[in-house]
């Protein structure tokens, strides 16, 4: 074992029924590093994360840890933690009813009695060495998410740990928070933790992290020091192909100007909510690819999700394709064919316990009719269809949907609404919290499907995404609309001093 | 090499089927039988002989497993539609029994006393008379459920309570007894028709609910709500009416549940008929390894579980286990079969097998 | 409370008077606490003849309370007493936790009588108490059974539910005598926790194991009317001078008709009119007599199909036509 390595892992294996998740992985971890756990959704960061922490037993291999002689055994999570291994999920784990020093001793005390004033010290103390803005005695709800996230990882760091997961977690997080988050990892560094960082976010990876290590399809692709693996190259190492750069997805979409005078697809006046969104106007045309921007909490999500009769609609007119029509409950939308990607794919997206097959075919079915349900035969042609078209990685159309990785899953809910062939397609932040090659095939298929004459409204937090596929941006400030961007004002720049308001201009 | 591709198959095809939610209450099935094989075959004799009104019918063990299973096994139907769509159970199906029950004696007796020389309505006028009324208090568990979001057990815990005292008032506390045999048909037998009614009824019912499984979504429907109500809507499905539905629905197997009681003996004790079959069905819906918090179900499993409740009853009886140790056999039983058809304990068991698979393998 | 007693005293002469002219201005305030109606056929026809029996013709201004919960009692109970009613009238739910209302009842002279059931409170807190004793109706009955001489006895015993006054009086004769003779052998011994349904299932349960039966020793009426049913549908004769005796308890009156139709074999007694035993108790104490004994045991009997009677049928049915039960109550309250 390497003098400086706090942790190795050599030749992993791992397999699920139908699936060789690990295959002769090797992993290294130094002391005071940080290290960046690459991969495409399925390519096995969360499967070794998991063997790692004792939630999976692996099938072979071996894991050695720093100041013991003999193998690691890990088989619990209990196991891993007692050897110093800590994760901080994406999902947060601790408990919001309870206090800071509450959440950050819980399942420690040693016997039934608990000194409340030394516990709420100590935890102060250690909230103040890791310059975290939280009290001992606060209510943990009452913190913002990054805060919670930084009193889990000051949590697992109290617990001797040499050696800190943390599995996506700047998902939820603002600029902001994410500085905050990393300034705690550079102190913990600093202090000789090795930290292993799963993310999808390249900036962050580039940010903060000394070293990568690729995976692809359950093998090691390779090692990496930052500064010798340009963005670029890790990409295409992710995808295992030569990536034709990603603005390349330009080209293809000269196509979608196309436009008439015809009446709009959908429009609509005065729209409101009772999502507390002030009443909006908008419209798209026929194969049009716009967007809703702004900045997290602008009210992008309740506009769409008013269009389509998500939350009850308390004022305005809607129009499809000139006529008036009534829009009251999710399925007045899709029998007017407009369909709706939700932003919360987990909550409003799948059914997890359902097979693939049964969440593809849900919405079209649903539209078909309580008496006319589809032959057994004709769901797997479906299924089979798109499981092709969009390649969906599954192990067959009966896996249950909750099996599979997050970008699959989305790719699943895509394919439910594309089966229904809707007129008007509205996806929001269809991209997030999945992999780089998934999120430009997805941006791929909106272009190609509004030059075939499809209308796509689409929300992304990432500005980029949205220039490179969008031809018109409808700009959100605190819940309401400030501003439409089409030609040459979609800029970074301008949507910047859009969302801003006024002062930016001057 | 043939042949350990064979034994491959056969260990492949059992992993498979431990893996299906059928597996447990099947394999308590064939543990019963083979225990009751041992005990003596004699379990399993079938005799054909005439009964007291000189009409020639079949009896034995089986036969009784059958008959007496029948109104848990329509409970069962209903209850692990509710199940599925609400993540809830329903108490008051017992209490919901005698309501029905007491709707179809009170149209039978019309206005000639509570021991009427005649029937006065068809049978079938006060049949379809007990459904409308319990499908009416189904529905009132369902708009409790569906429309207040009231907890399924606190909500139809009204119900479980007022439900006998309804059900007395409904024939001013009077017990009517119906004293034409035609009546007693649908509890017993049809005379020329050697195998019990009950089963019939209970065929039909499982047949109708595989026939709307079949060309109906309900389904599908009722398990994207038990999934994932949130999800469900915004595919364009009202997760309030398919909950509400369910319990309509419970609500009708109740009343031919109910319809069967009656009939068995042409009366009714308000105090204990059905008494304790909400807690049977629920078990048979756990049984079946169906989950109690809602979601995917499987109506066979469920129904499967019924009739293991049924005959693990009968063989109880058969071992003449005294009166005051059988509840206590009857828990223990019970408390195997549910822990083994958990889903964690399926996937702990799957995996012990594999990991003897790996070591016979190492081993080879 | 001296006072009280003196009035109570210069009263009783009057009091007694009205009770007997059942037309008089001042009413005797009982407050009756029994069992909630619906718990069984039983109990409908003890509310009922109590009801009856404590009416403004008879004299009586009653006032009611019934639930099978025992704290509900307590505290109706304790509202009776405030309201100051003149007697006490008592069936609990659960034989614990009555001493204190029954000392406040003492304390405010408030004499209590038990009916039905007894509680576990010292003997001083209460004047009287009017109670079956059902070992004595199993002992009835086993001995009404032993007199039938077969050469052997071969009983399916079915119980009521486990560890209730009724089962346990009923069943202890007959364990003893299954005990005490080499011909008297269980075929079977079965709760069906009084449900008739249950006690089909049970016997059919001994037919399809094919074990020979001649006695059916079934604890109440709806168990037996249950075990009838699995006997009809077996192909098994049942009755008098047939292969099977039937034996019930309770003396519902469709049991009682079975048995004069000859189905049956034995109904024993459980006494739901208690009124009359009240009534007597009252009227001696508002007459200032002592009790002879503070434990007053109904007179109950036993049927045998060969003897009983329409007229018994009328007498002693419960839950059967209840003109017939009103006639019998009121004739006792006029005695």
């Amino acid at each position: 074992m390497n003098e400086k390595s706090v942790l190795e892992m050599r030749g992993i294996f791992k397999s699920f029924p139908g699936v060789r998740a690990l295959q002769n992985v090797d992993f290294t971890l130094c002391e005071g590093e940080i290290h960046a756990l690459m991969g495409e959704n399925g390519a096995g960061k969360s499967t070794l994360i998991k063997v790692l922490t004792g939630v999976y037993e692996k099938d072979e291999g071996h894991i050695f840890l720093k100041g013991m002689d003999k193998e690691a055994v890990i088989r619990s999570p209990q196991d891993a933690q007692k050897l110093g291994i800590s994760t901080v999920y994406q999902e947060i784990t601790l408990c919001p009813n309870l206090t800071v020093a509450e959440n950050m001793y819980i399942g420690r005390g040693k016997g039934a009695l608990q000194n409340w004033r030394k516990m709420n010290a100590d935890a102060d103390k250690i909230l103040q060495s890791l310059d975290i803005p939280a009290r001992a005695t606060q209510q943990l709800s009452s913190c913002s998410i990054a805060i919670q996230q930084m009193v889990a990882i000051a949590r697992a760091v109290d617990m001797d740990c040499k050696v800190l997961i943390l599995d996506e977690p700047t998902s939820s997080l603002d600029e902001q928070e994410v500085e905050k988050l990393f300034g705690l990892m550079r102190d913990l560094k600093a202090k000789g933790v090795g930290i292993i960082f799963v993310t999808h976010f390249l900036d962050q990876v580039y940010e903060v992290c000394d070293k990568i290590t690729v995976l692809r399809d359950g093998k090691l692709v390779g090692q990496y020091e930052i500064e010798n693996l340009p963005r670029v190259q890790l990409v295409a190492k992710m995808l295992g192909k030569e990536l034709d750069d990603m603005a390349d997805i330009r080209s293809d979409s000269d196509t979608y100007v196309e436009k008439d005078n015809s009446a709009p697809v959908f429009e609509a006046q005065g729209l409101q909510s009772n999502a507390g969104i002030k009443p909006f106007d908008f419209y798209i045309k026929k194969g049009e690819v716009n967007g809703f921007t702004g900045l997290l909490g602008s009210g992008r999500s309740e506009c769409v999700r008013a269009i389509f009769g998500a939350d009850k609609v308390i004022g305005g007119t809607v129009k499809k394709n000139g006529k008036q029509v009534k829009i009251s409950k999710p399925v007045d939308a899709m029998k007017n064919g407009i369909a709706y990607l939700p932003e919360d794919r987990k909550i409003d997206g799948i059914v997890g316990d359902l097979s693939v097959r049964d969440n593809i075919v849900l919405a079209l079915q649903v539209l078909q009719g309580f008496l006319k349900p589809f032959s057994k035969a004709k769901m797997y042609e479906f299924a089979d269809e798109y499981i092709k078209l969009l390649e969906i990685k599954t192990a067959s159309a009966d896996t249950p949907i909750k099996s599979l990785s997050g970008g699959n899953q989305q790719k699943v809910i895509l394919a439910r609404w594309l089966l229904m062939h809707p007129e008007y397609l509205i996806l929001d932040e269809p991209t997030r919290g999945i992999d780089i090659g998934t999120k430009i095939e997805i941006q791929k298929l909106v272009l190609k499907l509004a030059s075939e004459g499809m209308s796509v409204t689409f929300i992304s937090s990432e500005t980029d995404e949205m220039l490179r596929t969008c031809s018109r941006l409808v700009v959100m400030r605190d819940r309401k609309v400030v501003g439409e961007l089409s030609g040459d004002d979609l800029t970074q720049n301008k949507i910047m001093s859009t969302i801003a308001g006024g002062e930016a201009n001057e | 090499m043939s042949d350990t591709k064979k034994n491959t198959n056969a260990a492949g095809l059992l992993s498979r089927l431990m893996r299906n939610q059928i597996f447990i209450p099947l394999a308590a099935l064939v543990l019963l039988v083979i225990v009751n094989l041992i005990a003596g075959p004699s379990f399993f004799k079938i005799s054909y002989s005439a009964n007291n009104a000189g009409d020639m019918i079949l009896s034995g063990y089986p036969i009784s497993i059958l008959n007496f299973g029948s109104e848990l096994a329509i409970l069962a139907i209903g209850m692990t539609l509710v199940t599925a769509a609400s993540g809830g159970q329903d108490i008051s199906v017992g209490a919901a029994i005698a309501i029905a029950g007491s709707v179809i004696l009170r149209v039978l007796c019309g206005n000639a006393g509570s021991h009427p020389a005649s029937m006065q309505a068809p049978i079938i006028v006060a049949f379809l008379i007990g459904c409308v009324v319990a499908m009416l208090f189904g529905a009132f568990n369902g708009i409790l459920v569906a429309y207040f979001h009231i907890q399924p057990m606190v909500a139809t815990l009204i119900l479980y309570t007022a439900g006998r005292s309804i059900a007395a008032w409904i024939n001013n506390n009077e017990l009517p007894v119906i004293a034409e045999p035609e009546f007693g048909y649908f509890g017993g037998f049809i005379p020329g028709i050697p195998i019990p009614v009950p089963i019939f009824i209970a065929a039909i019912c499982m047949i109708v609910m595989a026939l709307v499984l079949k060309f109906t979504t309900l389904g599908l429907y009722t398990q994207a709500v038990g999934i994932n109500e949130k999800s469900a809507r915004l595919n364009g499905l009202n997760p309030t009416f398919i909950k509400f539905l369910s319990f309509v629905i419970l609500g009708l197997c109740v009343a031919v549940a109910g319809f069967i009681k009656v009939s068995r003996l042409s009366t009714i004790n308000y105090s204990v008929i059905a008494k304790d079959i909400e807690m049977d069905a629920i078990l048979a819906v756990a049984l079946g390894g169906n989950a109690l918090s809602g979601g995917k179900f499987s109506m066979v499993a469920s129904i499967l579980g019924a009739y293991v409740i049924q005959f693990l009853t009968q063989t109880l009886y058969r071992f003449k286990v005294s009166s005051d140790a059988l509840p206590a056999y009857k828990a223990v039983v019970v408390i195997i079969l549910v822990v083994a058809s958990a889903p964690a304990a399926r996937e702990k068991i799957s995996s012990l097998w594999k990991n003897r698979k790996a070591h016979a393998k190492e081993v080879g | 409370m001296k006072k009280r007693m003196i009035g109570l005293a210069l009263g009783v002469v009057t009091a007694v008077a009205m009770c007997m002219t059942a037309n008089a201005d001042e009413l005797i305030k009982v407050g009756i606490i029994n069992n909630d109606p619906n718990e069984s056929t039983y109990r409908t026809a003890n509310v009922k003849d109590l009801e009856q029996a404590f009416s403004e013709e008879n004299g009586f201004e009653a006032k009611t309370f019934y639930s099978l919960n025992n704290d509900e009692q307590i505290d109706a109970a304790k509202q009776f007493i405030q309201e100051g009613v003149d007697y006490l009238l008592l069936s609990a739910a659960a034989t614990t936790g009555w001493d204190t209302v029954l000392q406040d009842a003492q304390a405010e002279g408030i004499p209590v009588i038990l009916f039905d059931r007894t509680i576990d409170a010292d003997e001083s807190l209460y004047e009287a108490s009017v109670v079956s004793d059902m070992a004595k109706e199993g002992q009835t009955a086993v001995d009404w059974l032993a007199g039938q001489g077969l050469d052997e006895y071969n009983i399916i015993h079915i119980q009521g539910t486990m560890g209730s006054a009724a089962q346990v009086g009923r069943s202890g004769a007959l364990d003893q005598m299954v005990a005490d003779n080499d011909n008297w052998n269980i075929v079977a011994q079965q709760t069906a926790d009084w449900n008739a349904e249950t006690a089909q299932q049970i016997v059919q349960s001994v037919i399809d194991s094919g074990d020979s039966f001649n006695v059916i020793y079934a604890e109440n009426d709806n168990m037996a009317a249950g075990a009838v049913k699995a006997l009809d549908s077996a192909g098994i004769s049942h009755g008098v001078g047939k292969d099977v005796i039937i034996m019930g308890f309770d003396t519902t009156t469709d049991g009682l008709k079975e048995l004069k139709a000859g189905n049956w074999n034995y109904d024993g007694q459980c006494n739901p009119f208690q009124s009359e035993y009240l009534l007597d108790i009252i009227s001696k104490l508002e007459a200032g007599e002592t009790l002879e004994e503070k434990t007053i045991i109904m007179d109950e009997k036993g049927f045998d199909a060969e003897t009983i009677t329409d007229e018994d049928i009328e007498k002693y049915g419960v839950g059967g036509d209840t003109t017939e039960a009103e006639t019998e109550v009121e004739t006792t309250a006029a005695e």
